[in-house]
């Protein structure tokens, strides 16, 4: 072995000495190189979005989806492994009609999370088996309860619900850019038309031209508007934002370049 | 061979001299041989903020009277009730499977279950074992979504969310009378009143059914369990 400590990376079954299970952060680190997934809690439901590079310019842009619909009032955003995903996509989907079956009411949302996250977490327990390479980003609404909810699954087998999320490459910025955004508390938080337009601006920003491949973006809503069943944003809407955005972040760096001729006087 | 075929085939079966019958109730039959039938009139009626469940206490076998104060008013969870009726052994097997099952949900989902949840795991069961139960049950309750609320659970296994709800051997009886004495929209006490003056005529006309009259009261505040001795019977107009 080439120093003390290695050779501990093998298995997802087995510590290192420091208490790490170096499978799962390796899984982390497939997720941190795919593209960026947000997800927002509106005051009136909750928007998901995932930044789908085109890899090939003969790619039909449909194609490949990002977001899936898991139950009439549920969906899930992937990044990281695509494949990977979809597998936990068809786990959520077996989840929730297992639940219905059983108990004759929607799953609660909260349930979900902690089903899907379950699922994951059994990948990391076995030496036999790879954990996922993908984190979730769950958004559902409970008729219940009438509440709506944002969950995030990682590849570690955790679920935490959130206000607002990010995962995949930008993931860092874009969480600074959230919490500027300032949904948690009531008096500011935004509705799902607001926040289509947050996350596309967030998306664009994070976005170099030239370095980064070019992009489709997937976005989908739990809200009012959509009677709380998860639905694909209309396309006009997603368009409207996205120009919305461009001409923000134009406006922000002219803004920007004035006041630094300012100090320069 | 003309397209009447079937039809004269028919006709030319023997028909059956004349009908035995084997001495047992439409109750009794399906019962295994020293098994305890709950011969029983058992109802349920919801009001604003609650419902009302009540039941008479008589267990038989055959014609000898097992136990003539029992309870057919079971708990399911904190605000389900349940109502019994047809084997005892079967039912309460049931609603012991219920009761397990409704106590796990409630811890993984963090809120107390809803009584459609309670129905729809009672007609699972009952559906899904058909052939080896008798068993008809009404489940009634109090959540915060449909405020009180009554399901019946018949025999076959089908399950029906109802304004109302008779049922056992005894119910047959007051059909007429309930339907009378039944509004929408009654108060705790009418439903109460109504509740255990049914049961009452039930118990007169019905052989299977007597003792005395239990109730529950569920409202999201709690229950109220009350009974009526066998002697002070709201009987008569």
């Amino acid at each position: 072995m080439a120093s003390s400590g290695s050779g501990y990376d093998l298995s997802s079954s087995t510590f290192s000495p420091d208490g790490r299970i170096f499978q799962v952060e390796y899984a982390s680190k497939a997720v941190e190189n795919a593209g960026t997934a947000l997800g927002l809690k509106c005051s009136n439901g909750v928007v998901l979005c995932v930044e789908k590079p085109l890899l090939n310019k003969m790619l039909l842009p449909s194609s490949s989806r990002r977001i899936h619909t898991i139950d009439s009032h549920s969906g899930v955003a992937i990044t990281g492994f695509v494949s990977d995903g979809r597998q936990m996509v068809n786990r959520a989907r077996e989840e929730c009609s297992n639940y219905e079956e059983t108990y004759g009411t929607k799953i609660p949302s909260k349930v979900l999370g902690e089903r899907l996250a379950s699922y994951v977490h059994y990948f990391t327990l076995h030496g036999s088996l790879r954990p996922f390479g993908t984190s979730a980003l769950v958004a559902s609404y409970d008729p219940e309860t009438k509440q709506h909810s944002l969950q995030m699954v990682e590849p570690s087998g955790v679920a935490y619900t959130y206000y607002g999320c990010a995962a995949g490459k930008g993931r860092q910025p874009a969480r600074t850019e959230l919490e500027k955004l300032d949904v948690h508390k009531p008096e500011t938080s935004i509705d799902v038309r607001e926040g289509v337009k947050q996350l596309a601006r967030i998306i664009h920003l994070l976005h170099e031209e030239g370095k980064d491949k070019p992009f489709e973006l997937e976005m989908s809503w739990v809200c009012e508007e959509s009677n709380w069943e998860h639905k694909g944003v209309p396309r006009d809407y997603i368009k409207e934002a996205v120009e919305w955005a461009k001409k923000d972040i134009e406006e922000e760096e002219e803004f920007e370049s004035d006041e630094d001729e300012e100090m320069e006087d | 061979m003309n397209q009447f075929a079937y039809h004269q085939q028919q006709m030319q079966a023997p028909m059956p001299m004349s009908y035995q019958h084997d001495g047992k109730s439409a109750e009794t039959r399906n019962l295994k041989p020293g098994e305890l039938s709950t011969g029983t009139t058992i109802m349920a009626i919801p009001f604003e903020g609650g419902v009302v469940l009540g039941a008479d206490s008589r267990t038989s076998t055959g014609t000898y009277i097992a136990n003539r104060v029992s309870d057919k008013l079971a708990q399911l969870h904190d605000h389900i009730w349940c109502c019994r009726s047809g084997s005892a052994a079967d039912t309460q097997a049931l609603t012991d499977y219920v009761r397990h099952y409704l106590s796990q949900l409630a811890i993984e989902t963090g809120r107390a279950p809803t009584v459609k949840t309670a129905a729809h795991l009672m007609r699972r069961l009952c559906y899904e074992n058909k052939d080896n139960l008798m068993a008809g049950v009404i489940i009634g309750g109090w959540d915060p979504v449909e405020k009180g609320s009554v399901y019946n659970i018949p025999l076959g296994g089908t399950c029906i969310k109802m304004p109302f709800a008779i049922g056992g051997s005894g119910s047959t009886y007051i059909y007429g009378l309930v339907d009378s004495m039944y509004s929408e929209g009654m108060t705790e006490e009418e439903a109460h009143t109504c509740v255990k003056k049914a049961i009452s005529h039930a118990m007169a006309r019905d052989g299977s059914s007597g003792g005395v009259i239990r109730t529950v009261v569920v409202k999201e505040s709690g229950n109220a369990r009350e009974y009526v001795p066998g002697n002070a019977l709201p009987f008569g107009p």
